[in-house]
C-alpha cells in the first residue's frame, strides 16, 4: 500500500527529483571540467546522445555493462575529440564548433541507434540498476512512533538509490577536490583563467585543454548512456530531449563548482517532474505560473537571472573562468 | 575569416542540393485518369519506429501496399515532421506533389491548414487528413473511433484494479484526448462505479521521461492499473517497474512491458489505406470524411494478455457486440453527469456527434481537469 502521509510524499517527491537530477548532474561535472579549462563546448546535447546511442547499443548488443559504460565514454569522446582538435589546434570559434557538434552528434546518435529502437535494457543490467546498495531493513523500528517514520523519511530520501546515483555524488565530490586541493586541479584552473601565465609557468596549454575536454565528453557521455538505460529502459530518437541544454545553463547556474551541481541538479531536477505534482491540486489548475509550458521554462529563466545577477557583480568577484570561450595563440602574448 | 568562408560554402552547397532535389523530383505528371500505377506520398510527425502513432499508420500502408501489390506503388515518405511547423509541412507536401504523387496523407491534425493550402494550389492531387475537420474538392478527412476500445479497455482496467485508483496519462488537452479519458472512464465505471481515474498531462504526444515522470507521479498516488494517451510505452515501463498493471495505445504494446501489459486500444488504418489508394487508381475517389469504428475495422483492443482477469474477459466478451452495433451511441449513453455533478448527458439519450467533437469536460470518476 502506498504511503500517503504528507511527510512520505515530500520523500518520495525529493527521491523521485535525485533519480531526475542524474543525467543533469553528470553532465554538469563534465561540463565544468571543460569550461574550467576555459573551452566552452555547447556540443553537450551531442557528446550525450552519441554516448547514450553507443552505450545503449553495446549494451543490447553485448549485454556487457562494462563494454557499455566503455562504449558510452568512447562515443562521446569522438565527438569531444572532434571540438578539441577543431577549437584548442585550429582554434577554431567553440559556439559554432559546439553548435555543430550538437547537430552532428544528434544525427550520429539517431542513425546509431536506429536498430536498437524500442529494444529494452538487457535483464541483469536492469536488475544491476534495480539494486539499492545501501538500503538497510527497517522492519523493527518502523512502527515506533516518530522515530519509525522519520527513519524511513531518511532512507526513502537517501539511501533507495541505485549505484549510479552515489557514483555520481561521489564523482561531484572528488573533482570538488582535484579542482581546488590537487596540483592538476590549480593547473587546469590557471589554464581556463589565463592560458598565458600558465604557459609562461610551464604548463602545458593544449594538453591540459584537451584533457578537460576530453574528460568532459566522457562524463557528458555516461550522463547520456542514464537515459535509455537507466532511466527509460530503451532508446528513441532525441532521447535527451534538450537536457545537454539544461546542463549548458546548470554549468553557469552553479558557477562552475562540482559541489553546487548537485544542488543545482536537484533544483532543475525537481522542476522537471513538480508539474505532475501540481497537477493534483485542482485550485491551481487554469493558473499560469503552474502550466506544464511555463514550468519547462524556469530553468532557463532563472539561469538567465543568475548570469545577470553574475555579471552585475562588483569588481573583485569571480565571474567564471576567465579566458572562457577565447582561443589562445602562444603567439599573441 | 575561415570560418565565414566555411559557412559561405556550406550555405551555398546546402542550397545548390537543394535546387538539384526540387529539380530531380520534378519528373513524372499527375493524372486523374485510372492508373495502373499510383504514386503515394505519406508525411508523419515522427519517425515510422516510434512505435506508437507513426507506427500504426505505417502498419496500415504496409497492409495497403500488400493488399494492392509492391509493384503497382511508388511511396514517397517525409517522417519526423512536426505539425507545429508550417514551413517544414509545407516543404515536405511541396517535395511530395512536385515528385508526382496522386495521393497523400497527411497523418497529423495540425498538418491541416497546410494541407489545405496546397490542395488549391494541386486540384489534380487528392489529399487524405488524417483527424481534421476541413475539406475540400480534392481534399478529404478520416479518422476512427478509437472511444471504442478505450472503454473496453476501462472495463479491463476497473476490474483489475484493487486500489480503485487507475492512472491515466495524457498528451495534449484537445477534444480528441479529453473523449478517450472519458470513454475509458466511463467503461471502468460501468463495472467498478468505487474506482477514480486520475489524470496527468504531460503537453507532448511523444517524450519518454516526460511520460515516464507523469506514470510514476500517478503510481505514487497508489493507482495500480495505468492507461495513456501517448504515444511510446514509458507509462507501461513505469507500471512494470512498480509491479502493477498498464493499459498501452496505438499498436501492440506487449513486447514492451510483458509483466504489465493487459492489453491497449488499437489503430488498423490498412482497410481504410488500401480503399482509398485503390480509388485514385481506378478514378472512384471521393470526399466522405469517413469516421469508422470497431465495426468497421479501423479501431480494435487487443487480444487480452493472460494477466487480465477472467471476469475482466468475460465482461467485455458481453459488452463488445453491443459496441460494435451501436458504436459511440453505446459509449456516450445518457446519464452522464460531468465530474463538477452537473448532468450532461439525460437518460434514453447519447451525446451527439457535435458534443463528442467538442468535449471539453470530464465525466464523473475523473480526477483532474482540462488543461
Amino acid at each position: 500500500m502506498t504511503d500517503t502521509t504528507p511527510l512520505m510524499v515530500l520523500a518520495v517527491f525529493l527521491a523521485s527529483a535525485v533519480r531526475y537530477s542524474m543525467p543533469l548532474l553528470v553532465g554538469t561535472l563534465g561540463e565544468t571540467v571543460t569550461e574550467r579549462s576555459g573551452h566552452l563546448n555547447l556540443g553537450v546535447e551531442g557528446m550525450m546522445l552519441m554516448g547514450g546511442a553507443a552505450g545503449f547499443v553495446t549494451a543490447i548488443r553485448t549485454d556487457s555493462l562494462v563494454l557499455s559504460l566503455l562504449a558510452a565514454m568512447g562515443g562521446a569522446i569522438a565527438g569531444a575529440l572532434f571540438y578539441a582538435v577543431l577549437t584548442v589546434t585550429f582554434r577554431a570559434n567553440q559556439v559554432v564548433t559546439g553548435l555543430a557538434l550538437t547537430l552532428f552528434g544528434a544525427g550520429v546518435a539517431n542513425t546509431v541507434g536506429k536498430g536498437a529502437v524500442h529494444a529494452s535494457t538487457p535483464p541483469h543490467i536492469q536488475a544491476f540498476f534495480a539494486w539499492q546498495p545501501l538500503r538497510p531493513d527497517l522492519s523493527a523500528i518502523e512502527s515506533v512512533p516518530v522515530l519509525g517514520p522519520a527513519a524511513v523519511f531518511l532512507r526513502t530520501v537517501l539511501l533507495e538509490y541505485n549505484i549510479y546515483v552515489y557514483m555520481a555524488v561521489l564523482l561531484a565530490v572528488v573533482l570538488s577536490l582535484l579542482l581546488h586541493r590537487t596540483r592538476l586541479g590549480l593547473h587546469l584552473r590557471v589554464v581556463g583563467e589565463n592560458p598565458a601565465s600558465a604557459d609562461a609557468s610551464g604548463i602545458r596549454v593544449a594538453a591540459t585543454r584537451y584533457g578537460a575536454i576530453l574528460v568532459g565528453g566522457a562524463l557528458c557521455g555516461l550522463a547520456g548512456l542514464y537515459l535509455p538505460l537507466v532511466h527509460n529502459g530503451t532508446w528513441v530518437e532525441n532521447i535527451t530531449g534538450g537536457r545537454g541544454w539544461i546542463v549548458v545553463a546548470l554549468v553557469i547556474f552553479v558557477r562552475w563548482s562540482p559541489l553546487r551541481a548537485m544542488l543545482g541538479a536537484l533544483l532543475f531536477g525537481a522542476l522537471e517532474i513538480i508539474g505532475f505534482k501540481l497537477q493534483g491540486f485542482p485550485q491551481l489548475a487554469g493558473n499560469p505560473l503552474f502550466s506544464q509550458y511555463i514550468i519547462g521554462m524556469y530553468p532557463y529563466i532563472i539561469t538567465v537571472i543568475v548570469l545577470v545577477a553574475n555579471s552585475a557583480r562588483k569588481k573583485g568577484g569571480w565571474r567564471g573562468p576567465g579566458a572562457l570561450g577565447l582561443p589562445y595563440f602562444r603567439e599573441e602574448r | 575569416m575561415h570560418i565565414r568562408k566555411i559557412l559561405s560554402t556550406l550555405l551555398l552547397m546546402t542550397l545548390l542540393a537543394g535546387v538539384m532535389l526540387a529539380a530531380g523530383c520534378q519528373s513524372g505528371t499527375p493524372t486523374n485518369a485510372p492508373a495502373e500505377k499510383v504514386k503515394v506520398g505519406v508525411l508523419y510527425i515522427s519517425p515510422i519506429d516510434d512505435g506508437g502513432w507513426s507506427t500504426a499508420h505505417n502498419r496500415g500502408f504496409v497492409m495497403a501496399e500488400n493488399e494492392i501489390g509492391k509493384d503497382k506503388i511508388e511511396w514517397v515518405t517525409k517522417e519526423n515532421i512536426p505539425d507545429t511547423d508550417a514551413a517544414a509541412t509545407e516543404t515536405a507536401l511541396r517535395i511530395m506533389a512536385d515528385a508526382g504523387c496522386q495521393i497523400i496523407f497527411a497523418t497529423s491534425y495540425n498538418y491541416m491548414d497546410t494541407v489545405e493550402k496546397l490542395a488549391k494550389e494541386y486540384p489534380e492531387i487528392k489529399f487524405e487528413h488524417c483527424s481534421g475537420y476541413k475539406t475540400a474538392d480534392n481534399m478529404d478527412n478520416y479518422f476512427g473511433q478509437i472511444e471504442q476500445p478505450r472503454f473496453l479497455s476501462g472495463i479491463v482496467a476497473g476490474l483489475t484494479t484493487k486500489s480503485n485508483k487507475i492512472g491515466y496519462v495524457a498528451a495534449i488537452p484537445i477534444p480528441e484526448v479529453v473523449r478517450g479519458i472519458n470513454a475509458f472512464t466511463l467503461g471502468v465505471r460501468s463495472v467498478n462505479p468505487d474506482a477514480e481515474v486520475h489524470v496527468r498531462w504531460t503537453n507532448t504526444w511523444f517524450d519518454l521521461s516526460l511520460e515516464s515522470a507523469a506514470a510514476n507521479e500517478l503510481l505514487n498516488l497508489g493507482c495500480d492499473v495505468t492507461s495513456q494517451h501517448q504515444d511510446s510505452a514509458a507509462t507501461l515501463k513505469a507500471a512494470e517497474a512498480k509491479g502493477v498493471f498498464g493499459i498501452g495505445y496505438d499498436n501492440p504494446m506487449g513486447d514492451a512491458a510483458p509483466k504489465a501489459y493487459l492489453t491497449a486500444p488499437i489503430w488498423n488504418w490498412g482497410a481504410y489505406y488500401t480503399k482509398k489508394i485503390k480509388a485514385v487508381m481506378d478514378g472512384t475517389w471521393s470526399v466522405e470524411q469517413y469516421w469508422g469504428g470497431m465495426k468497421e475495422g479501423m479501431v480494435g483492443l487487443d487480444t487480452l494478455t493472460d494477466l487480465v482477469p477472467q471476469a475482466a474477459k468475460e465482461k467485455v466478451a458481453e459488452i463488445e457486440p453491443m459496441i460494435l452495433e451501436q458504436g459511440n451511441d453505446y459509449v456516450f449513453k445518457g446519464p452522464i453527469k460531468d465530474n463538477q455533478g452537473n448532468e450532461k448527458v439525460a437518460a434514453g439519450t447519447s451525446l451527439s456527434k457535435a458534443d463528442q467533437m467538442g468535449m471539453d469536460w470530464f465525466v464523473e470518476g475523473v480526477v483532474g481537469s482540462v488543461g
